[in-house]
């Protein structure tokens, strides 16, 4: 037994030595984004602003991985009052050139209403989290670049291939070189200054895949706002059906998102 | 109005957790904390006199109570509104069709699944389907136009109707059937609260309608069957009811009626060039007059609309859409241009918007700018402004324009 660990170590650092920048860089959107077929949690945000006054977000999110590394979401809210029962439906497409489809559904007026594709920089729900960090940013639009590698860590610097669809001008993140999870992500804008640090500031292991369970996000160009998600109810593989992430059940929401 | 009084004291005892001490007291508590909505005080006044018409248009109180049971074979919504309004109306008396009287019943419904492959919705609910942005060509269910003109909240422009809805789905296309056994017509403008053109002139007075009104027989049906395809939501749509504003005149009894109407159309909506684009066409089939030759009943119409949204700068959205009235047998054309721009700011709890109408042909219009602060999760504060421009008072527009308005709000949510 004592040979078959000390063998897998072995591998598993021969595996380490080798991986290349892009290697590396899959392996933590993996880890970050495909955990499991599919998932869900329930997610309590909490957007501080710069001047001290408290905002709450809860909803549930499902999650299905579709093949090819497409993905669908479902972000079902529950509070604050004002935007309870709405949907948010995201259909992730990674191939270059596909953009997003994403919905949104709004229950006073039975509405389900296309979000155009372009504002993925945009606030996600008025917090410090944009869009793109809820379904992940495609690995296509940055060029990646591994600057340093510590004990634990890979750190990775991208830059952005079109540098006018984004408000950085590169990113600098630390990969665990246990879990591969992305730990913190530092933002520079277009002048080279820290402006965006987003971190998993608790990670625990949950049916066997190492989970976020509270993240956070600092707004350092506005004087100190952020906001921080806390994360519970996690489950994988449940066995979401595709027919979820479906018009029919934005208009009505299915079990899974309600219970 | 005494239940009504219990139950916001229910509501407000909320966080009082000794009241939930007892076994009653618990399942009350439990039904309260269930018990959703909103109470919303809003003033409305008119930025000039209008001869026909008092200042105020909007001076109401208006409590929102929406509870949603969730069971293993079917989901009961019901959502109503309670209001006290203080500006003079014709509806003291509850009125569930107009919505005006002291209770307006949003949703009372029913949903459940049968098949896998369908849904039925049985009761009042709120319908919408189609893709235009405050215009509307293949939706036909009821639309609250003078909620929507003295500045209610822009959800209220969708009025409820009492409908069976069905949802099938197979594997090719998910198609709709909508039933409304009693025709619901608009909540059009009346007299009440806002003048209109009367036929000679502006006036404020009751416009006295003929409405087909008789259960199964003055029936609405609607049918859409939609699909997705490669990114853009294709649909097909029918509808089988009657003109939804009084736009038909009888002579022999001097009131307005809502002659026959069939509408055929199609629509398309999809992501182009980084922003959503919409068309969507329909034939509206005057089935009274189909030669245009009655001057009482409205003609055959061609309806067409195309849009266009996208992010201009982050967190500043921009649309616009060209819609036509085409009228073949008098060869009338009506245009209409939107404009639709919607600001957010200090972490979108600041919301300034700007929609706008403009029809060259009618050469009048129609601004609704509106800013909204989010106080609090819970407090909002909200001005909308309601404009009407036009060169001839018998315009669509036109008509309102004794009735420029400003209205604010304060708004608790929980």
């Amino acid at each position: 037994m004592k040979k078959l660990i000390a063998i897998t170590l072995l591998l598993a650092s021969v595996n380490a030595f080798a991986l290349t920048v892009d290697e590396i860089v899959n392996k933590a959107n993996e880890a970050a984004y495909y955990a499991g077929n599919d998932g869900f949690a329930d997610v309590k945000m909490v957007i501080t602003d710069a001047g001290g006054g408290e905002r709450i977000r809860e909803f549930r999110i499902l999650r299905l991985n579709t093949g090819d590394g497409n993905q669908k979401f479902y972000v079902y809210f529950k509070e604050p009052a004002d935007v309870r029962r709405q949907v948010f439906m995201v259909w992730k497409k990674v191939k270059q050139g596909q953009d997003d489809d994403r919905w949104l559904f709004l229950p006073a007026l039975n509405l389900v209403k296309p979000i155009a594709p372009g504002d993925k920089r945009t606030s996600f729900v008025g917090s410090d989290f944009v869009y793109e960090d809820v379904s992940g940013r495609a690995l296509w639009e940055d060029t990646h670049e591994l600057i340093e590698e510590t004990e634990t860590q890979y750190i990775v610097k991208n830059t952005p291939n079109d540098h006018g669809a984004v408000d950085f001008s590169s990113y600098t993140v630390q990969i665990d070189k246990q879990t591969f999870l992305p730990v913190k992500a530092e933002y520079l804008d277009k002048n080279g200054k820290l402006y965006r640090r987003v971190e998993a500031t608790k990670v625990e292991t949950v049916q066997g895949f190492p989970t976020v369970l509270e993240s956070r996000v600092d707004d350092l160009a506005r004087g100190g706002g952020r906001t921080v998600n806390t994360f519970s109810n996690i489950e994988y593989n449940v066995g979401l059906k595709e027919m979820i992430f479906t018009e029919r059940f934005l208009r009505r929401p299915p079990r899974e998102a309600t219970r | 109005m005494k239940k009504l009084i219990l139950i916001a004291i229910l509501i407000s005892s909320f966080e009082f957790s000794s009241f939930a001490e007892d076994t009653a007291g618990k399942q009350l508590f439990s039904f309260a904390q269930d018990l959703h909505g909103f109470a919303d005080m809003r003033y409305g006044i008119r930025t000039q006199s209008d001869p026909n018409k008092e200042q105020t248009t909007l001076k109401e109180l208006r409590l929102q109570l929406s509870r949603i049971w969730y069971q293993d074979l079917f989901t009961l919504t019901a959502r109503s509104d309670f209001v006290f309004d203080g500006v003079p109306n014709n509806h003291g008396r509850i009125d569930l069709e107009t919505g005006e009287g002291p209770i307006d019943l949003r949703e009372l419904n029913v949903l459940f699944t049968p098949v896998r492959w369908a849904d039925v919705k049985v009761g009042r609910q709120i319908l919408t389907w189609g893709t235009g942005d405050l215009l509307f060509i293949n939706d036909l269910f009821s639309k609250d136009w003078k909620s929507f003109f003295t500045g209610r909240d822009e959800e209220y422009l969708k009025a409820p109707s009492d409908a069976l809805f069905m949802s099938f789905f197979p594997s090719f296309a998910n198609i709709d059937v909508a039933y409304m056994p009693r025709f619901d017509s608009d909540r059009f403008v009346d007299g009440e609260r806002l003048s209109y053109w009367g036929g000679t002139g502006l006036t404020g007075t009751d416009l006295q309608t003929d409405k087909p009104d008789d259960w199964f027989t003055d029936d609405e049906i609607a049918v859409r069957i939609s699909r997705y395809m490669k990114g853009w939501n294709v649909a097909a749509y029918g509808y089988s009811g009657y003109w939804k504003t009084p736009q038909g005149f009888d002579t022999v009894s001097g009131k307005n009626t809502f002659p026959k109407l069939s509408v055929y159309g199609a629509s398309v909506r999809g992501a182009l060039a980084g922003g959503i684009a919409n068309l969507e066409v329909g034939y509206y089939d005057s089935r009274e007059d189909r030669n245009g030759t009655d001057p009482f009943v409205p003609d055959s119409q061609i309806r067409l609309l195309v849009g266009y949204e996208h992010e201009i700068i982050q967190n500043l959205t921009g649309s616009a859409q060209y819609y036509l009235e085409n009228t073949p047998d008098t060869e009338h054309n009506r245009h209409v241009v939107t404009l639709r721009l919607t600001q957010m700011l200090m972490n979108q709890t600041l919301t300034l918007g700007l929609f706008t109408y403009w029809s060259p042909s009618d050469q009048d219009g129609y601004i609704r700018p509106s800013v909204a602060y989010k106080l609090t999760d819970n407090w909002l504060l909200e001005t909308r402004g309601n404009f009407f421009f036009g060169k001839n008072n018998n315009t669509f527009f036109g008509q309102f324009a004794d009735n420029n308005n400003v209205a604010m709000t304060v708004r608790y949510s929980f």
